[in-house]
């Protein structure tokens, strides 16, 4: 038990290369149908999982909305999900109980203090304003960046935060950014936080970039997502 | 600095989130192999030299695991290529050059087990970086890596002349001082953001 | 004389011996990554633990049934495609039933193959002995590494957070030592608890050595 020479037979015969491949053989083959069917049995599960997840965040982001629907936005146009003549990006829209349309929830990413930050934010077309924001994932310092999830005050900053379109339909009116804690004047800024600056500024900007990319393209669609019902 | 730049991800891998400091992979050889300053710097080495082989080869085999949507595979294929990997790298420097060999040798073994080799080769698929984003993340894990134990094993050279408590000696004071590095390298967070 | 150790009986100690003389975290000091990295609260910890139990006692019991069937060339690649099958297993299992767990422990799930304490009993116990003594060991030394990852996760999360399992202790008053939950913390709390582990064994020893020199003197007068 102390040394392997002990275990093994005083002369190991050297084994056959055809006894060494079998086994392996078969402990791969057993492998293989071990992972399979665990992997078959689990996928409903973990598709539901990841179903509910991306509807409470949804939900959470667009305010009154109750029921969420994907759309996919093409070239052509946007058309919901099983509909779509040719593949785009996915838009998660949110409908309240009455069938109407309350806004889309988009994602946006950018580089944190700690790693990347991925957040989803609810746009609200009929105010032209970002109507929610929920962190999906940040690696932040806990107590100091995490406060971007946690802090009542920033997380009120995106009640009503305004992200209208410039006149000729290119890009946001108003750059979008964080200023320093109590020094929000415009609807279009962000009051930051003590002691989370970087944090902070990162979802400002992310949003910007974000907003500033996706809702040009978007906007000449609305009709579409109010249509369906 | 844009997230998916070349130089962030080197200096993200080496430095802000520092494999051994800030991830936590490859603490083993960090507190078994850093005793002398020339085996822990032969050790890393080492260890990068695979870290490279290792996510150049898990790039591959992910693409086509992917192409045949054989995800389920994936970590079998890791660990089976990172194992001949090793195997690989110990019988080319045994061939081609016995000195390194005789420096490197005896941990070309143990690196297989060493969290940070595969811990390489998941992260980059978790981030779907592309081939040479992977070279680069793969690169900066590997100086990171390095940067560490040969640090780790400065500190301790100096401390084995220190009048330390008798149960502080071995794991407990390595432990210590990793903490203190560790807390030096947060200092680094926030780079480039 | 592997017929001799396969009959080994099973004694207490069999069990006993992951849990205290050979724990895998503070006596032996293997699979070190996990035991840092996700020990930042209680419930992850629980979650880390339990998922290596299980993947150390499936894979171990897999290669005792197998032990006289696998050439011993090739063990250690057999081995390792056994863990990774059964870390595969319970990545998904982890998936299914709860996201947040499965976020929250990450990639780190997955790094269980390359976890030491695994490999390590499956060459030096599950591949000579039999089933039953395998898995009682497996479940001992899971067991003591389950509390040894409870014993870092709660130090950390108490002190870092001020609650327990999420149910704050403190009360409003306290401030948090975020440093706990980062990464320096985990290397100064285990040690921390390394050093308590030194200092009681030594007590040990200078008790025992100062009872013989008691009973040396006694026997002598």
């Amino acid at each position: 038990m102390s040394s392997s020479a002990s275990v093994q037979p005083q002369k190991p015969k050297p084994t056959s290369s055809v006894k060494l491949i079998t086994t392996l053989g078969l402990i791969a083959l057993f492998s293989g149908l071990l992972v399979v069917s665990v992997f078959e049995f689990t996928k409903p599960y973990i598709a539901e999982n990841q179903r509910i997840a991306l509807e409470r965040a949804v939900l959470e982001v667009i305010p009154g909305a109750v029921e969420r629907r994907d759309f996919i936005l093409t070239d052509e146009g946007v058309f919901p999900k099983d509909q779509a003549p040719e593949s785009g990006s996915i838009i998660h829209a949110g409908f309240d109980e009455a069938g109407r349309f309350q806004g889309v929830a988009l994602e946006a990413s950018g580089r944190g203090y700690a790693d990347v930050i991925r957040v989803l934010y609810g746009y609200d077309p009929s105010c032209q304003c970002i109507v929610g924001m929920t962190v999906l994932e940040s690696r932040e310092t806990p107590g100091l960046g995490d406060k971007i999830e946690t802090d009542p005050l920033f997380v009120a900053n995106f009640e009503r935060l305004d992200a209208r379109l410039a006149a000729d339909g290119s890009g946001l009116a108003n750059r979008i950014r964080t200023v320093d804690p109590g020094a929000a004047e415009q609807p279009w800024e962000i009051d930051g936080i003590t002691g989370a600056t970087i944090s902070a500024e990162a979802i400002g900007n992310m949003l910007n970039r974000s907003a500033d990319s996706v809702l040009p393209e978007l906007a000449p669609h609305w009709a579409a997502f109010e249509q369906n019902n | 600095m844009h997230a998916d730049s070349l130089g962030f991800i080197f200096l993200n891998a080496a430095i802000i989130n520092n494999f051994v400091l800030a991830l936590f992979l490859g603490i083993c050889p960090l507190l078994g192999v850093s005793g002398k300053l020339n085996t822990a710097f032969s050790m890393g080495v080492a260890t990068a030299l695979v870290m490279l082989i290792s996510s150049i080869s898990a790039w591959l085999i992910n693409e086509v695991i992917t192409h045949f949507d054989l995800e389920f595979l994936r970590l079998i294929a890791y660990i089976a290529v990172i194992a001949s990997a090793v195997q690989l790298v110990e019988m080319t420097i045994k061939k081609y050059s016995p000195p390194l060999y005789r420096a490197l040798g005896i941990f070309l073994p143990l690196i297989t087990t060493n969290c940070a080799i595969l811990g390489v080769a998941l992260f980059q698929t978790n981030y779907e970086y592309s081939f040479v984003q992977s070279l680069f993340y793969s690169l900066g894990a590997g100086a990171g890596f390095i940067l560490a134990i040969v640090l780790m094993a400065g500190l301790r050279e100096k401390l084995e002349l220190a009048d330390v408590p008798s149960i502080a000696r071995g794991a407990a004071m390595s432990l210590m001082l990793a903490g203190i590095l560790s807390l030096a390298f947060m200092g680094f967070a926030g780079l480039g953001g | 004389m592997a017929a001799k150790t396969d009959n080994n009986p099973i004694t207490m100690d069999t069990f006993l011996s992951g849990i205290w003389k050979e724990n895998p975290v503070f006596v032996m000091l293997l699979g070190m990554c996990p035991v840092l990295a996700v020990t930042n609260s209680v419930a992850n910890a629980l979650a880390m633990g339990l998922a290596t139990t299980f993947v150390l006692l499936c894979s171990n019991a897999l290669i005792s049934l197998l032990r006289h069937h696998i050439p011993k060339e090739v063990r250690i690649a057999a081995y390792i495609v056994i863990i990774a099958t059964f870390v595969t297993v319970v990545d998904y299992l982890i998936h299914a039933i709860s996201l947040e767990v499965y976020n929250a422990l990450g990639a780190f799930i997955q790094l269980i193959v390359v976890n030491c304490m695994i490999l390590g009993r499956a060459e030096a116990f599950a591949s000579r002995h039999r089933l039953s003594s395998t898995l009682i060991n497996g479940l001992g030394m899971g067991v003591g590494f389950t509390i040894a990852l409870l014993c870092l996760g709660s130090v950390r999360e108490l002190l870092g957070a001020g609650t327990l399992l999420g149910f704050p202790i403190f009360g409003e008053a306290f401030e948090p030592w975020v440093i706990m939950l980062l990464p320096p913390g985990g290397f100064f709390v285990l040690g921390a608890w390394l050093l308590l582990f030194a200092w009681v064994k030594e007590r040990q020893i200078k008790r025992s050595a100062a009872a013989s020199v008691g009973e040396a003197a006694v026997n002598a007068r």
